[in-house]
């Protein structure tokens, strides 16, 4: 791993990003380090680019030019490089949990055998030892007692946490979040923010976009304002919200004061039942 | 003067009706399984693609993909009358009529497979192709666990549709004298001058094995819940 100037360890580090779809140039050079153990947030208006940044960490996407780093595993994309084999791409993928929108549980398999599905094909653990993890994951994300329900019969929030246990169930080193709460009903969300909430807290080191932002202002080590395939502002959480730079920034978190002081009082009082 | 059934003609052949079922339900076992495995290679040919040789996956699935077109577009009487006439013109030896016949049979079950097969796949939903991934599988680990398990389940119903009407087109074995059931009805006809009693035979032997599989595909595509 490298460390950078602060002595803490870096562990994913993002070079000169590039992500063209066709002639749209979706990701336009963006650069970042997150250390170990911190949460970053990528923020800005859809279609910025914030999820295809996210899914070149991973390589779901393939990066058209630059280097991704995740701990000591290092790609470098340019001139017409090609993805690595599957073989190489599935080993570094395993240490990078992801979880998406729509959930995407699958759904020939009960909440348990969702979460044991990681362990057992990719770990070659035994049943039993996946078994443990998995309930433990269960249990820790609040939904023992739905082991053995298909994905069907949870809501929204409960098939999250199951894909948050599912991503956890590979101990990734790194865990990215795709704006997980945006296709849940606004009851259910809290309780997924709750499981981000603790594995932050936990020291996982995560990087999360959403439009969530009194949750990130509340979470976050590090923000990242992205713009038109650009990083345009980044910071502390304080420094993004409480004191905006670039008028861009500006405009865009005007827009969610509004909806965010309304929406602030009824959070905090759905999360204090959760 | 009204007409006068008599289906004791029928019956007095209990033995060659028999025989016509059971290589009526031959061929339409032999060549239904032979399709669907014909089916699974050339659908995955379809599907093919190589990350690595992006030349590569055009160069096999272009041709799978004119065989399928050539027998899904082309009837299937027109197959079989081929194998048998035509074909051994090019080849310089006869093919025997049992053979001619089920070639072109298993090639054309083969042909409507391997869109079932395709089309089955790619109805899976982008995010369990994805998720897969972001879990870190390999191609095989994703298909053997996520893909096909889902896939398999949509592909039932329209195989048993396809099956149904595969054992309906043995019929057509008739045109190349194979003694199928309804060549021996044509047989039994010449016999007895009995049309209306056995080729309604016929077609009451045809809707007995058929209307139980045809009661099965309606019931696996209620329960298409998954």
């Amino acid at each position: 791993m490298t460390s950078n100037g602060n002595g803490k360890d870096v562990m994913i580090r993002i070079t000169d990003l590039h992500k063209y779809f066709g002639d749209v140039q979706a990701v336009r050079g963006v650069s970042i380090d997150v250390n170990a153990g911190d949460v970053l947030f990528i923020i800005g208006p859809s279609g910025c680019g914030k999820s295809t940044t996210l899914r070149c960490i991973n390589l779901l996407e393939h990066p058209t030019k630059g280097t991704i780093q995740v701990g000591d595993d290092s790609h470098t994309f340019g001139a017409g490089q090609s993805m690595p084999p599957g073989r190489v791409l599935a080993r570094y993928r395993t240490r990078i949990g992801m979880v998406f929108q729509q959930f995407d549980l699958f759904p020939h398999m009960t909440a348990i055998e969702n979460v044991m599905e990681g362990p057992i094909t990719v770990l070659k653990k035994s049943n039993k030892e996946a078994e443990e993890i998995a309930a433990d994951l269960l249990s820790k994300v609040g939904l023992s007692d739905k082991e053995d329900v298909y994905p069907t019969q949870l809501s929204g929030g409960q098939a999250q946490r199951v894909a948050i246990a599912r991503a956890l169930a590979m101990q990734p080193r790194v865990m990215l979040f795709d704006e997980v709460t945006s296709a849940l009903d606004p009851e259910l969300v809290s309780e997924v923010l709750q499981v981000m909430r603790e594995l932050a807290g936990e020291g996982t080191t995560m990087v999360v976009v959403t439009h969530e932002m009194q949750f990130a202002r509340e979470v976050a080590d590090h923000v990242v304002m992205m713009d038109a395939g650009e990083f345009i502002e980044q910071g502390t959480a304080d420094e993004i919200f409480d004191n905006p730079q670039n008028p861009r920034t500006q405009s865009f978190l005007a827009r969610f004061h509004g909806a965010a002081d309304i929406r602030g009082k009824a959070g905090a009082v759905l999360e204090k039942e959760a | 003067m009204a007409y006068v059934w008599d289906f004791d003609v029928v019956l007095a052949f209990t033995d060659f009706w028999l025989k016509g079922a059971s290589i009526t339900l031959a061929y339409a076992f032999g060549t239904i399984v032979g399709g669907l495995i014909i089916g699974v290679f050339a659908g995955m040919a379809l599907l093919f693609e190589s990350r690595k040789f992006p030349w590569l996956g055009p160069i096999v699935s272009a041709p799978i993909y004119g065989y399928v077109q050539v027998f899904r577009c082309t009837p299937l009487l027109v197959q079989i009358v081929w194998f048998y006439y035509a074909l051994p013109v090019l080849w310089g030896a006869a093919m025997p009529a049992w053979l001619a016949s089920g070639l072109g049979l298993m090639l054309y079950m083969g042909a409507f497979s391997s869109e079932i097969f395709r089309a089955g796949i790619m109805s899976i939903d982008k995010g369990q192709w994805q998720a897969s991934r972001a879990l870190g599988m390999t191609y095989s680990q994703m298909m053997r666990r996520i893909i096909l398990p889902q896939a398999s389940r949509r592909m039932v119903p329209p195989f048993v549709n396809q099956s149904i009407l595969q054992l309906k087109n043995t019929s057509l074995l008739y045109v190349v004298a194979v003694p199928d059931l309804m060549y021996t009805g044509s047989i039994i006809v010449a016999e007895t001058f009995r049309p209306l009693e056995v080729y309604t035979s016929v077609a009451i032997m045809y809707f007995c094995m058929l209307f139980p599989l045809q009661r099965f595909a309606a019931r696996m595509e209620a329960r298409r819940d998954i």
